[in-house]
Order: structure tokens, then C-alpha cells, then sequence
């Protein structure tokens, strides 16, 4: 009988203290990020001395990319065009076609549509291998060797990732431009001077400065959301899959929320 | 002259204590076997000597420098004393096994190319894997990844290494010649060992003095002939791997009971 009252205020318990137990990992682990964010900006200067690392790095992450960047965004281009040239039938003058993809791309979707690619590619690719490498034990090997992790694997990740995504960012700003021009000639009967005069009218290069400021900051939170995740990685297989999939999501998520951040800053 | 120092050392992980006073001190040149059924925390103590873990109460002192603390500015100076040998070797995968044992060396040492080739290729002879420098982890078997393993460990020229069951899933000779290895390393470059197993075989091979942890405390300390000898319950458990405890040892009059714990260093009984 005595069990029968007691066991709602266990259960209630129980459900409080998990409730407590999960607020307090989630200051843990930011707790942990912004220290390992410490640790990058503390050894930052070593980069350097570590050159070959990064040159390493952006040939795997970055030029390793370009296909499937530049696939994705000569498709983004074109398909923005046909959306834009079916809003404006009848209403806007197809002038404002060349301008509004042209706007449109640089500062939205080539930065972003870009990131979410890479971060599936990058994010992804980072998260597996530092992951592996952790539950491996081959980080505490390199830390047995005297050999710090952060200056060897994560800045020049990081480094990488930031400079990679902007340089990617430019190649598709240009392609998505192209893939556009391709499809409002070719398929929607809009003439190549009126679409290049559309894309010089109102054109800002503030705008472009803007988008690339973006995938700087969005190649970081890749590459650091890649790198946090693989190196808090636990358990084995199972663990570098969820540190994979954890790194590629909360990447995404943080990718919408920095561009709403950015572009309140700038514009 | 003490090397290695363990005072008091306490570690819990969540809810778990696993080290709850680990006294410990490995006397220059001696290799010392730490011994105990698994999950009691042997590893866990080499993690502590290594400063990869921090310890929640008591401290570890390298050679003189305390390398528990968590203000140790001078972590990386005390590491390049030590080297350690992993479980599963812990090789660098993505290079090969020239890279490996070249990697430390080139950032560490700044030596021409030329000599960090020399000592590579003369570090992998010693370790008996002359001519492997090209070959990637994945086409090495187990034994020859834990050879490479402390080939890449004496690279560095270590005063202390730390070996973590370096015989664990090695079929019987491999392991032995692990075990030559250990004592080799000892001889030619006098260096201080701590090895973690459960190994009798092992132990008994290389030790000078074999301390067992239980229960997060060392109940025993001494030479294989003591531990042998010893009439603590849990150390005849586990060095004739008996499920039950089947010798409960009993001394007839307290002062055969001191007698006996003085002659053989023993700590700790089980309750008689």
C-alpha cells in the first residue's frame, strides 16, 4: 500500500532530476566547446609552423569539393531563375530578372546552399576522422608524443575550412550566375543583354563582400562543429555515427541561425 | 631515486570510483607490472602518469615535477620523458609506418632528413621490422602494430615507458616476444617500465616488483615471489584465475600474522 503513494513522488523524482541532469550536460558540453574555441584562439599564432597541415587539408577539404560545389550551384542558378521568371510573368519587367538572381545568389544562396553541401561534406568528413581517431585512441597517442592535437588537427581544419568555403562561395556565386544566364536564354526566352544589364543594375559589391563574409564564418562553424563532435566522440562505431550525424545537423542548424545573425549585422 | 610518484590518487567517472588511493612508487630503472582484474582501473592510473587525466584528489610527480596539476605549464617538457604503448598500438592510420615513428621526431628534434631515416630505420630494427617503412597500419598484423607501436615510443628516447597490456590478443609466442622486447628495452636503454596486464605469464617475465590493484586500491606490493607467496585472498584469486575465492589464508596467533606482513611488504589482508 505504502508503495502505492510513494512510487508517483519516485517517479516525479526521477523525471526531475533527468530534466536537471540534461540542463546541466548542455552547459557542459557548450562549457567544453567554448574551451576548446579558447584553445584554438590560444595556439592560433602556431599556424605557421603547421602550413603543411592546412595546405594538406584544403586539398581534401576544400579543392577535393569543387565538382560538387560547382554542380549543386550551376542548378541552384538555373532553378532560381525559373522560380523568379514565373513570379514576375505579367508583373515585373524581365530586366529585374538578371538583378534579382544575381542579389539573390550572392547574398543568400550561394553562401548558404554551399555551406549545407559542405556541411555534409566537410562537417561529416571531419566528425568520422577525428571521431575514429579518438576512439582509437590515436588523439592520446599524439598527446603521449608530446604532440598537441589542437595545433596539429583542428587549426588547421578550422583554418582550412574557413578559407576553402569562401573560395568555394566564389565559384559559386559565378557558376549559379552562369547556370542562371543558361537557362533565361535558353529557356525562358529572355535575351542574353537584358539579362547581363539586369545583373549590372543596382549591383553592390558590398553584397558580395556580405555573402563571403557569411561562408568565412559558416567554413568555421563547419569545421569547429566537425571537429568538436569527432573529438568528444565515445563508444566506437556507434559513437563516430551519432558524432557524425550530430556534427553535420547542429552545423545546418547553426548555419540558418549565423546567416540571420550575419546579415542583421551588416545590412 | 624515485621516478614515479603516486600519492592519495582518487578518480570517479560518474558515479563509478575507480581509483580510491593509489599509493604507488617506481624506483629509476625498474620495471614495475601493475596487475588487476579488468575495469578495476589499471589503465586509468598509466592515464594519470601520462597527464591525459586529471586526478579528482591525490597527485602524480614525474621525476620530481608534479604533472597531475592542472596549472602544469610544462605538461609537454615532462610528456617528452615518457612514452607509451597502447593497448591496440594507437598507430596513425592515415600514414605509413615510416611517418609514424617520423612524425614526433621531425617536430620535435629538427634533425636533417637524412638522420630522422637513420634513427626510423634503426628503431625498427631494434623492434626486429627491418624494411616496413612504406608499409601502411592496415597491412600490419597485431603483434607487428605493437612493435611498431614501440618502435614510434623509443623514437623519442623516453626515460619512463608505459606499457598497457602490451600482450593482451597476441597468440603465445608474439606475446613472448613482446615480453623480450620489454626486458630488451630495459637492458639496452635503461629505462623505467611500468607495464598494466593480467598477464601471470607476462608479469612474472618482466617484472622487478609487481604492485595489484583492487578495488581502486593497491593491495599488494612486491617481488613475484612474494606476490606468490602471499596469503591475501584476492592475490591468490587472481594470479591462479579462480572464479571463487578458494584460499582464505588464516594466521594462527597475531604475531605470526605481523611476521608474515613484514617479510613480504603485504598492506593488506583479507578479513580473516
Amino acid at each position: 500500500m505504502s508503495e502505492l503513494i510513494t512510487r508517483p513522488f519516485i517517479s516525479v523524482g526521477k523525471l526531475f532530476f533527468s530534466a536537471v541532469d540534461l540542463f546541466v550536460g548542455a552547459f557542459a558540453r557548450a562549457g567544453t566547446l567554448y574551451a576548446l574555441m579558447g584553445r584554438i584562439g590560444s595556439r592560433a599564432p602556431t599556424i605557421v609552423k603547421t602550413m603543411v597541415f592546412t595546405k594538406e587539408q584544403m586539398m581534401s577539404l576544400g579543392v577535393a569539393s569543387l565538382p560538387l560545389v560547382l554542380v549543386t550551384s550551376c542548378f541552384t542558378g538555373g532553378v532560381a531563375v525559373s522560380q523568379a521568371a514565373y513570379m514576375f510573368s505579367n508583373i515585373v519587367p524581365m530586366t529585374y530578372l538578371g538583378t534579382a538572381v544575381c542579389k539573390a545568389t550572392v547574398m543568400e544562396l550561394a553562401p548558404v546552399l554551399t555551406a549545407l553541401v559542405m556541411a555534409g561534406r566537410m562537417g561529416a568528413s571531419i566528425a568520422a576522422e577525428l571521431g575514429s581517431m579518438k576512439t582509437n585512441e590515436q588523439i592520446e597517442a599524439m598527446e603521449c608524443l608530446a604532440l598537441d592535437p589542437i595545433r596539429y588537427l583542428i587549426i588547421p581544419r578550422v583554418v582550412a575550412g574557413m578559407v576553402m568555403l569562401l573560395a568555394l562561395t566564389v565559384f559559386a556565386d559565378l557558376i549559379a550566375i552562369l547556370g542562371g544566364w543558361f537557362v533565361a536564354v535558353f529557356f525562358i526566352d529572355v535575351s542574353s543583354f537584358t539579362f547581363t544589364n539586369g545583373l549590372r543594375l543596382f549591383f553592390e559589391p558590398k553584397d558580395v563582400f556580405a555573402g563571403l563574409l557569411k561562408s568565412s564564418v559558416f567554413g568555421g562553424i563547419i569545421t569547429l562543429m566537425g571537429c568538436y563532435h569527432g573529438l568528444t566522440a565515445e563508444g566506437g562505431a556507434e559513437g563516430v555515427g551519432k558524432a557524425t550525424m550530430t556534427a553535420v545537423v547542429s552545423s545546418a542548424v547553426l548555419i540558418l541561425i549565423f546567416d540571420f545573425i550575419v546579415a542583421a549585422l551588416i545590412f | 631515486m624515485v621516478m614515479i610518484k603516486m600519492e592519495h590518487l582518487k578518480r570517479h567517472f560518474k558515479k563509478l570510483e575507480v581509483l580510491r588511493d593509489v599509493n604507488l612508487e617506481i624506483e629509476q630503472g625498474e620495471t614495475m607490472v601493475i596487475i588487476g582484474r579488468s575495469g578495476q582501473g589499471k589503465s586509468v592510473i598509466l592515464k594519470h602518469i601520462m597527464g591525459l587525466l586529471m586526478p579528482d584528489g591525490g597527485r602524480v610527480i614525474v621525476d620530481g615535477q608534479e604533472i597531475s596539476s592542472p596549472r602544469q605549464v610544462n605538461l609537454y617538457e615532462i610528456r617528452k620523458k615518457l612514452g607509451m604503448l597502447f593497448q591496440g598500438a594507437a598507430l596513425f592510420d592515415s600514414m605509413p609506418v615510416g611517418e609514424n615513428l617520423a612524425f614526433a621526431l621531425r617536430e620535435h628534434r629538427h634533425l636533417p632528413e637524412s638522420e630522422i631515416k637513420k634513427i626510423v630505420a634503426e628503431k625498427l630494427e631494434m623492434v626486429g621490422l627491418r624494411g616496413i617503412e612504406n608499409k601502411m597500419p592496415s597491412e600490419l598484423s597485431g603483434g607487428m602494430k605493437k612493435r611498431v607501436g614501440l618502435a614510434r615510443v623509443i623514437a623519442m628516447n623516453p626515460e619512463v615507458i608505459l606499457y598497457d597490456e602490451p600482450t593482451t590478443g597476441l597468440d603465445p609466442i608474439t606475446a613472448d616476444t613482446i615480453n623480450d622486447l620489454i626486458i630488451d628495452m630495459k637492458q639496452k636503454l635503461n629505462v623505467t617500465s611500468i607495464v598494466v596486464t593480467h598477464d601471470m605469464v607476462s608479469a612474472y617475465k618482466v617484472c622487478d616488483r609487481i604492485a595489484m590493484l583492487h578495488e581502486g586500491v593497491i593491495i599488494f606490493k612486491g617481488t613475484a615471489n612474494e606476490l606468490k607467496a602471499s596469503r591475501d585472498a584476492r592475490v591468490q584469486q587472481f594470479i591462479r584465475g579462480q572464479r571463487k575465492l578458494m584460499y582464505e589464508g588464516t594466521f594462527a596467533t597475531d604475531e605470526e600474522r605481523v611476521q608474515y606482513t613484514q617479510k613480504f611488504n603485504i598492506t593488506d589482508f583479507a578479513e580473516q
